[in-house]
């Protein structure tokens, strides 16, 4: 029996495997991968370098040492320019616009009567800066009149961010939930990935086996359930060598992308966090170090050895469950074309397991909602392992609903691949009908 | 008498649906049984409960005096009628691949499959697909699967299906000559010219139950009607005899052909006494032909299919 079982899995497997358009896939997905990731990176780089010269016209005395060159915008002075002047030269050096500060008696009327010259709408990213700095001064300007001096001004302006900790007395930062739950997330995804993929793989295989009709021919030799079996079996196993495959040479050629063309992929990350821009004294600069070792801390603490363990148990339970199912659809269906009505309902509890996990899980890893999909078997491979990179017992999930979870993953598991199985017994040798729900739930009974 | 497989009451219903209705039957060792009935009858059903591919509701089913169980899968050898095989698998790989499933190892598998592609002439097709075989090729690879691990009891269900007119033959032979080897062989289909060729024994299927099952020849003759088929050569005046016998005998249809003398006639006599008719015709003439009308199993089946449907 057993040895049946291994045929089936081998065969499943090559079969697989050999597929042309499976060999395909495996090599030109990491190209297309890390050949988004360059090209993103360069779009990227692009844009940052993209610097706007704005020429300044300044008659009055009140900004003329305010504008610094920044990431966005430098800043070219036009002095003893008549505005007309200004604007045309401005045209002519095709520098993005024309700031003209006329000459008021009031720091409060300068700025009002202020206007910035451009050919289209200016980009908002320009007018900001642009209004900070007026802002800036405005502000300088009131608090001066109520009796601010500039040194009291500029010590007011000092950046002030709260201290974060834990109750337990550790340095705790912002951010580190949000950081968890996207390693979490990306586990969780990676099962749905697995899951509609490779789900999706044995199904074919069995339309496949019910369209060319060997289907009787074997199971004559072994049982429904052992066929079922082995298919699931081959093909996960396919795809856990697609995805090995996937990951060495996607991080090969990475590697490859990083030292050849000094693509600084760090660069693109870093430019999405919440680091504020403009210039940063030396003790911001500390700050930042103490910061990044405390993620780094906070990372190394995620129990990496549950993280990956739970992965696994969650992974071959949800896909057993899953794709036994899409096995069942499968047997239902005389072609593919007629399983859409089948899939959607499978694929919406993955759906909504990523999205509440993002959505909830995010903001509250502990709250209950988060709990209640964690132990809901259908979406509890996905939504659990976003929360357990807070690890399992005081501050992480509580113990009794990491086991209640698996052990209700385990009896759905039971559950459904038997109910499946009944499906799948009794479609593989249906032809010619559509099937429906309610036919589905007849051949349950047979 | 020794049975290879016996089937006491076997019932099975899909829901409302009785597929089978209290089915016994029994299949005598080494010989061809066709297993009869019109589509939908319940021959696929019974099939695939002896395969162990569906299990019966009740009755209970015999293999070589054991019932039926999970080991016999490697003694029996099945060609479904809904028939294929994996399209983009080379040949060898997957005749192997069934063997193996069968039971037998690779090795075993690999010497008979030798002797099987030389001996039905394919051997150069061990590395081609089955996407490039043509479905007759496919069908022959389909049959050496099936009998490969030598079965005791071989199932072939409408197996001339997909078959030209010379590789049915080949194939025919091919029973034949397994039947002769010692191999029991239950032949389900609804061609009757076949089961006139290959049966010994029949069962006829309706609408889910028995009908009528034994030895074909003793089904024959159980079903003659004393029917015999006459030719006279007469002197002269054949429209007088013709007339005078119509009025002695019961006859069913007759043709004068006048400028021959010949009188040609289907009778129907009392019973199976052909002295009194035969004194009586060669008074008048010569009698040059003299058949019984045996009922063909074509006849048979549709008679029984027929006076069932009208009787109940």
């Amino acid at each position: 029996m057993a040895s049946k079982l291994g045929l089936i899995i081998k065969r499943e497997y090559l079969a697989k495997v050999r597929n042309r358009s499976f060999i395909v896939m495996t090599i030109l997905s990491p190209l297309l991968m890390v050949g988004m990731i360059v090209l993103i990176a360069y779009l990227a780089k692009i844009n940052d370098e993209e610097i706007r010269v704005v020429s300044v016209l300044d008659e009055s005395a009140f900004f003329q040492t305010e504008f610094h060159p920044s990431k966005n915008i430098s800043y070219v002075h036009m002095d003893e320019l008549t505005l007309e002047q200004a604007k045309d030269s401005t045209n002519s050096l095709e520098y993005y616009g024309l700031l003209y500060i006329p000459n008021k008696a009031t720091v409060e009327e300068t700025a009002n009567s202020a206007y910035l010259f451009t050919k289209d709408n200016p980009n908002t990213a320009v007018t900001q800066e642009l209004e900070g700095v007026f802002q800036k001064q405005l502000r300088q300007d009131r608090l001066q009149k109520l009796g601010v001096s500039s040194e009291q001004f500029s010590s007011i302006e000092k950046p002030f961010e709260i201290n974060l900790s834990t109750f337990e007395g550790e340095k705790s930062i912002k951010g580190i939930n949000e950081i968890k739950a996207i390693i979490g997330g990306g586990f969780g995804y990676a099962i749905m990935m697995f899951i509609i993929i490779y789900g999706g793989f044995v199904m074919r295989s069995v339309i496949e086996e019910k369209t060319s009709r060997i289907i009787e021919v074997i199971i004559s030799s072994v049982k429904p359930f052992q066929l079922m079996l082995g298919k699931i079996i081959g093909n996960s196993l396919a795809g856990i060598t697609q995805f090995s495959i996937w990951i060495v040479s996607a991080s090969l050629l990475m590697l490859a992308v990083v030292l050849v063309f000094g693509v600084d992929v760090a660069a693109l990350t870093s430019e999405n966090g919440a680091v504020a821009p403009g210039p940063m004294g030396v003790s911001q600069l500390e700050t930042m170090d103490g910061k990044m070792m405390i993620y780094a801390k906070e990372i190394l603490d995620i129990p990496w050895g549950l993280l990956i363990v739970s992965f696994f148990i969650y992974f071959i339970l949800g896909y057993l469950i899953y794709s036994s199912i899409y096995a069942a659809i499968g047997a239902a269906v005389d072609n593919e074309t007629d399983t859409q009505q089948f899939i959607f309902p499978i694929i919406l509890p993955l759906m909504l397991a990523i999205y509440v996990g993002f959505f909830s899980v995010f903001s509250n890893p502990h709250g209950p909602i988060a709990v209640g999909f964690s132990l809901f078997p259908l979406t509890s491979p996905i939504v659990m392992l976003m929360r357990l990179p807070g690890g399992i017992g005081e501050g992480g999930v509580p113990l009794w609903q990491f086991l209640l979870s698996i052990v209700l993953l385990i009896i759905t598991f039971l559950g459904i691949v038997s109910l499946a199985a009944k499906i799948y017994r009794t479609g593989i040798l249906m032809y010619g009908k559509k099937p429906t729900y309610k036919e589905l739930i007849k051949w349950l009974r047979y | 008498m020794d049975h290879i497989l016996v089937a006491k009451n076997v019932t099975k219903t899909y829901g409302n649906y009785t597929a089978l209705s209290n089915i016994s039957l029994q299949i005598p060792k080494n010989c061809i049984y066709g297993l009869l009935g019109p589509n939908g009858a319940g021959k696929t059903s019974f099939i695939r409960i002896i395969n162990q591919i569906t299990h019966q509701d009740s009755g209970e089913i015999f293999l070589n005096g054991e019932p039926l169980a999970q080991k016999h899968i490697a003694s029996i050898g099945y060609l479904p009628e809904e028939r294929g095989l994996y399209k983009s698998m080379k040949v060898g790989e997957q005749a192997l691949y069934l063997a193996q499933l069968k039971g037998l190892s690779k090795n075993e598998a690999k010497t008979r499959l030798k002797y099987w592609f030389d001996r039905l002439n394919i051997g150069d097709w061990w590395d081609k697909k089955i996407q490039e075989l043509s479905k007759g090729m496919a069908q022959k690879i389909q049959f050496i699967v099936t009998v490969l691990h030598e079965p005791k009891l071989l199932i072939f269900d409408e197996p001339f299906s997909g078959f030209d007119p010379i590789n049915a033959n080949i194939i025919k032979d091919e029973i034949l000559q397994l039947k002769e080897n010692g191999t029991s062989i239950i032949f389900s289909t609804h061609r009757m010219e076949s089961v006139e060729e290959l049966c010994e024994y029949i069962a006829l299927i309706h609408k889910s139950e028995k009908i009528l099952d034994g030895k074909l020849s003793d089904i024959k003759k159980a079903y003659k009607n004393n029917i015999f088929d006459v030719g006279l050569q007469v002197k002269s005046r054949t429209d007088n005899i013709m007339q005078s016998l119509e009025k002695q005998f019961n006859i069913l249809s007759s043709n004068i052909e006048g400028l021959d003398h010949q009188l040609n006639f289907k009778v129907q006599l009392p019973s199976s006494h052909t002295g009194e008719i035969l004194t009586e015709l060669s008074k008048v003439g010569n009698v040059n032909r003299f058949d019984e009308t045996i009922p063909s199993a074509n006849d048979i089946f549709i008679q029984t299919v027929n006076s069932k449907d009208n009787g109940e």
